[in-house]
């Protein structure tokens, strides 16, 4: 690779990015960007269209500009942006894997992308076929016995879960007050329980970055109503004695959830209903390809055990005498989580992914997964503290105490790594490690990929040391320089764009 | 790391001052490194109960939010309402300008609780 100019070690090479105003500062007064065939769009006055006391007194202020114009913005916004389809993006605890283009046609086929979500049950058989299926699969791939498909990412399905959680509870007439959570927990566990109006208690790690049973047990009681954990948990580790958690606290009347952000590293090995887990939700948007962020929307589907199946929202899926229906009586459900039937198609994304892996695909998935961050985690010892240093699952956690020594942080790594061509990974987080940096790899990069990676953070790490004003005051090759963080959260100028 | 002689501490990283029965409460100078730039100190309202142990506020670095434990229990006093505008004065004086309440201690014994600075530094030692 050519990387004239610039001696970083990397993916990323200096080049011509375009500055570009908003589509309202382009164009011209008439201009127009395409003509419409006469023929097939008679010019008419819209007053005789829909009246004229529904017509606006002034023209809307829309931008007027030329086809060429409109194709150099978007583009150009799209080359200021980063993806995985750009580059590595090695999110900790976001399982940033490639999005397959196989699924996205599947999401576009006219008879999907075509449908009317008012239409009725009977027209609509195939999508609520594909909505049926997915929900087995996913009940297949955790262990569970029931599910739905409607929260639209993976904050919401523990809160739907919690909410079955509490409705169970309270039809067994106690709710309980507490909620435990492992002090890894992700900040959305102790949000959705304190939601459900429960008071969250932090459960400390031990030494091996696992769950203290003795402190759990200790916690555990009467009062609590669940606990909240993530398996692998966010240190990447895999809580060995799951069964024994599940145990403690199903033998004082609690539940179990799982939060499914780090199914990656599990897929086809091991399932949350085996290991005792009566909740659990997974991101469609992580762990099953479909795109991510901005490029969404998510999708989190919420899975249970048959006890709770009875309080799902509604309306659920149904199949009798070969046909598929939706069923809106169920008189314990928490009530409907989204409008229709969740973001489908990126549940057509998921099922799409799913099936184009199989059984035994999945398997090579969750191994490749593993192998990656084993392999980083291995190749990048002693460059970088490893604070927790042994097998991990699909990610693992480093920290900048020995940067630290030159004043360097994880923050001026994390820019760093943008020069390179990198995304940085998840940064102080988890809160149990001072300076974290959370790496997973994922399985869809090849070794050659991920062997770059490596050498930009040896490369980062021994700069860190000789020259640690190249590092804090990177990024020099992004669009964008060094941001002024603190200011900009202090002091935010929300008026930018005027 | 400054950790004045004439405060007491606790495990959370606060730092308590008593006079006449009101205790100042704010962050350490550790506790403010290790945060970061404070962007925004979320407050009580004046009056309202706290109780040792438990969250009476928040702050928001820009790397985390953490939430603030009452070191004592009692009813708050005084807040540093100048914290809303200059979050940053946690960071830059944390023992004085960025004392966050003051709170009328309703119980004395819970003082005996209280870590001394020699204590918070062996404390701060053993967490690194």
């Amino acid at each position: 690779m050519s990387n004239e100019g610039n001696l970083m070690k990397g993916e990323a090479a200096r080049g011509l990015i375009f500055n570009e105003p908003l589509i309202f500062k382009k164009g011209k007064k008439g201009r127009t960007g395409c003509d419409l065939p006469e023929k097939l769009f008679p010019s008419t006055k819209p007053e005789k269209l829909i009246g004229a006391s529904l017509l606006r007194g002034k023209a809307a202020d829309m931008p007027e500009v030329s086809e060429p114009e409109v194709v150099r913005h978007f583009t150009r916004l799209s080359q200021w942006n980063f993806g995985v389809d750009s580059g590595f993006y090695p999110l900790g605890s976001c399982t940033m894997k490639y999005n397959p283009k196989v699924n996205e046609l599947a999401a576009g086929l006219e008879g999907f992308a075509g449908l009317h979500p008012l239409q009725t049950d009977e027209t609509a058989q195939s999508a609520l076929q594909v909505m049926f299926e997915l929900e087995k699969l996913l009940c297949d791939i955790t262990g569970m016995d029931a599910g739905t498909l409607q929260p639209a990412a993976g904050a919401q399905g523990e809160l739907c879960g919690m909410m079955a959680i509490r409705a169970l509870l309270e039809k067994r007439g106690n709710a309980r007050k507490k909620v435990l959570l492992p002090d890894s927990a992700h900040g959305t566990n102790p949000a959705s329980a304190a939601l459900c109006d429960y008071d969250v208690v932090s459960i400390p790690s031990g030494p091996d970055g696992l769950i203290d049973i003795k402190k759990l047990k200790e916690a555990m009681d009467k009062d609590t109503a669940a606990l909240m954990l993530t398996n692998p948990n966010t240190l990447g580790l895999f809580e060995k004695d799951i069964k024994k958690i599940c145990a403690i606290v199903h033998a004082k009347g609690g539940l179990v959830y799982s939060d499914g952000a780090n199914l990656n590293a599990l897929l086809g090995k091991a399932r949350f209903g085996d290991m005792g887990i009566d909740v659990c939700h997974v991101n469609l948007h992580k762990t099953f390809a479909t795109p991510h962020g901005g490029g969404g929307p998510g999708s989190g589907p919420c899975l249970v055990k048959k006890e709770l199946k009875p309080f799902l929202p509604v309306p659920l899926v149904i199949k009798s005498k070969g046909k598929y229906s939706l069923k809106w009586d169920s008189k314990n459900s928490v009530g409907a989580f989204h409008g229709f039937n969740g973001n489908f198609s990126v549940l057509l994304k998921a099922y799409t992914y799913i099936l184009t892996m199989g059984a035994a695909g999945l398997k090579d998935i969750s191994e490749a997964a593993v192998l990656n961050a084993n392999y980083v985690r291995a190749k990048l010892k002693g460059y970088y503290d490893i604070p927790f240093d042994r097998y991990c699952m699909h990610e693992c956690v480093l920290s900048d105490k020995i940067q630290n020594e030159h004043h360097v942080t994880t923050l001026d790594i994390a820019k760093a790594l943008i020069d390179r061509g990198f995304h940085p990974p998840t940064i102080y987080f988890p809160l149990i490690v001072k300076g974290a940096m959370m790496i997973e790899p994922t399985e869809s990069e090849s070794k050659e990929t991920i062997d770059t990676f490596i050498e930009a953070m040896i490369e980062i790490a021994e700069l860190a040391k000789t020259d640690p004003e190249a590092i804090t005051s990177a990024p020099l090759n992004a669009k964008v320089k060094r941001m002024d963080e603190t200011k900009a959260a202090r002091h935010p100028d929300l008026n930018c764009c005027t | 790391m400054e950790c004045p002689q004439e405060l007491s501490y606790t495990k959370e990283h606060e730092w308590t001052k008593e006079k006449d029965g009101a205790i100042t409460i704010g962050i350490t100078d550790y506790a403010q490194d290790a945060l970061g730039d404070v962007v925004f100190v979320e407050l009580p309202e004046k009056g309202t109960s706290v109780k040792a142990g438990e969250p009476f506020g928040v702050v928001e670095s820009v790397k985390s939010v953490s939430d603030l434990y009452a070191p004592v229990s009692g009813k708050v006093l005084e807040i540093n309402s100048g914290l809303e505008a200059e979050p940053e004065m946690v960071n830059s004086s944390p023992y004085d300008k960025g004392w966050i309440i003051k709170i009328e201690i309703s119980d004395q014994s819970e003082l005996a609780g209280l870590l001394t600075a020699e204590q918070y530094g062996e404390f701060v030692k053993s967490q690194k």
